[in-house]
């Protein structure tokens, strides 16, 4: 077997062929990208899960069914074809003009398909969470709501959901941090993320320090991880309803 | 904006090829992930602190992980370790058993837990020890309580396969993806991998759904 060298601080040297540019600024660059591809489709799946999931719940067929339906075609298809359709099948499908304008004229495609597409892949799981939630608050808390004299509309949005979301800020954690690991699949299509970044680097780059460039990728994910764990134990430890087993006394 | 049909009758049996690695590579990782993903559990449940802190420390660190990151690591590791190419469809039987194995050790975990303290005391009156305990009492009982877990795991585990694709190897839809760009066949190809593994999954996680009806124990 051939011999390895190990060279920790390639990420602190600079990229040939560039003017001036140095691995760590690339690596930084794609963990930018990653958070905000992250962080923006995480609110549209939470906007989005939120209205699908009270919709599966709600007495009307008209408005359970399609959330229903919704759910299933999300989280039964892959992530990454998801993407792929979005990003390769969308613009053929569309009316040409519309196509070609995705095609040649969409600002950051990548970004904005991979946001969208991660967002409408999580809003499913956050639907189902939401609707999970729903369900587990006692029938007496709908009733009570009506009984006060609230529409059923009120009684969601001043009853219902404010409990719901309160009780499964728990799965909801794990599935905030899904989303800064499903952000890396977003490389299937092309955006500059991390994982596109380190796969640059090692590929054409660096490929002899391969072990060392993926290890300090390996623990920015690690730390990115660990911070969303510590952060939204914070946030379950201040929204917990009192006189609950989580609340405080 | 015609629907080239064809192009799926042409190309099945390269598609049916890339189904048939999509599948077995599910079979084996389940396999494997499963038992490891129990002595695993066992592990993290253990009164010996060492184990019980490796076997944490294995779970939280590929449970952190994005899988195309793990994927890659063994794709480069495992011949640098073996010596030789191996190739990414091989290498990722590897991967994909290791990283199984800590989302199914959760749900073995979850298995053990339900069980009442009472069994193990149960089993050790009966003179068993630790691993006969485990073997004929524990983990026959958490197995069933958490058999559609495990189905539904192994339904992502089907969907997850196809990241093999970041390390280019044909999988269902690496096989798809090929065809598309070969033929130029994007609507065609992307469109049929959609609703193949849609109902492929949906027609799974609704079986799974009868049996837990069917084998859930009445309390």
């Amino acid at each position: 077997m051939f011999k390895y060298q190990w060279d920790w601080g390639i990420i602190l040297s600079e990229v040939p062929g560039t003017d001036g540019e140095y691995y760590y600024q690339w690596l930084i660059k794609g963990f930018e990208l990653t958070l905000s591809v992250a962080l923006s489709a995480w609110i549209l799946a939470l906007i989005l899960g939120a209205i699908i999931g009270t919709a599966r719940t709600a007495p009307s067929k008209w408005l359970s069914w399609p959330a229903t339906i919704y759910v299933e075609v999300f989280r039964n298809i892959p992530l990454l074809a998801q993407l792929f359709f979005w990003f390769f099948a969308l613009p053929e499908l569309l009316p040409t003009a519309a196509g070609d304008w995705m095609k040649q004229r969409m600002p950051y495609p990548e970004f904005i398909i991979g946001t969208l597409g991660l967002g409408l892949f999580t809003a499913a799981r956050v639907a189902e969470q939401v609707r999970t939630g729903i369900l587990a608050l006692p029938r007496g808390q709908k009733n009570a709501g009506l009984a006060m004299g609230f529409t059923l509309t009120q009684t969601y949005r001043y009853v219902l959901l404010p409990n719901a979301f309160r009780i499964i800020i728990p799965p909801l954690t794990s599935e905030f941090m899904n989303m800064f690991k499903n952000s890396a699949v977003t490389y299937g299509i092309g955006l500059t993320e991390l994982y596109f970044q380190l796969r640059q680097i090692t590929g054409d780059y660096a490929p002899g320090n391969i072990i060392e460039v993926t290890a300090y990728v390996t623990l920015i994910y690690l730390v990115m991880a660990f911070i969303v764990n510590r952060g939204m134990a914070w946030v379950e430890r201040k929204v917990a309803i009192p006189g609950t087993i989580g609340g405080k006394r | 904006m015609s629907f080239d049909y064809s192009e799926i009758t042409n190309n099945s049996s390269f598609l049916l090829e890339g189904l048939r690695y999509s599948t077995q590579l599910t079979a084996f990782a389940m396999t494997i992930g499963i038992v490891a993903g129990s002595l695993l559990a066992m592990g993290r449940l253990s009164s010996n602190k060492a184990i019980s802190l490796v076997s944490s420390g294995y779970v939280n660190l590929f449970r952190s992980l994005p899988l195309v990151l793990v994927i890659f690591w063994f794709y480069f590791l495992v011949p640098m370790i073996y010596g030789a190419p191996v190739g990414a469809d091989r290498s990722a039987y590897i991967t994909f058993s290791v990283f199984e194995a800590a989302y199914y050790c959760e749900i073995m975990r979850a298995g053990i837990q339900s069980i009442s303290r009472g069994q193990i005391g149960a089993g050790q009156a009966l003179g068993f020890n630790y691993w006969q305990n485990m073997r004929y009492v524990i983990l026959p009982q958490a197995f069933r309580n958490v058999l559609p877990l495990l189905l539904l795991q192994t339904i992502i585990l089907f969907q997850d396969t196809s990241l093999v694709y970041v390390v280019g190897a044909t999988d269902f839809l690496g096989s798809a993806d090929k065809v598309a760009h070969r033929d130029g066949a994007l609507k065609e190809m992307y469109t049929f991998i959609g609703v193949s593994y849609l109902s492929i999954s949906f027609i799974l996680s609704t079986l799974v759904k009868k049996l837990h009806q069917r084998i859930a124990i009445i309390r």
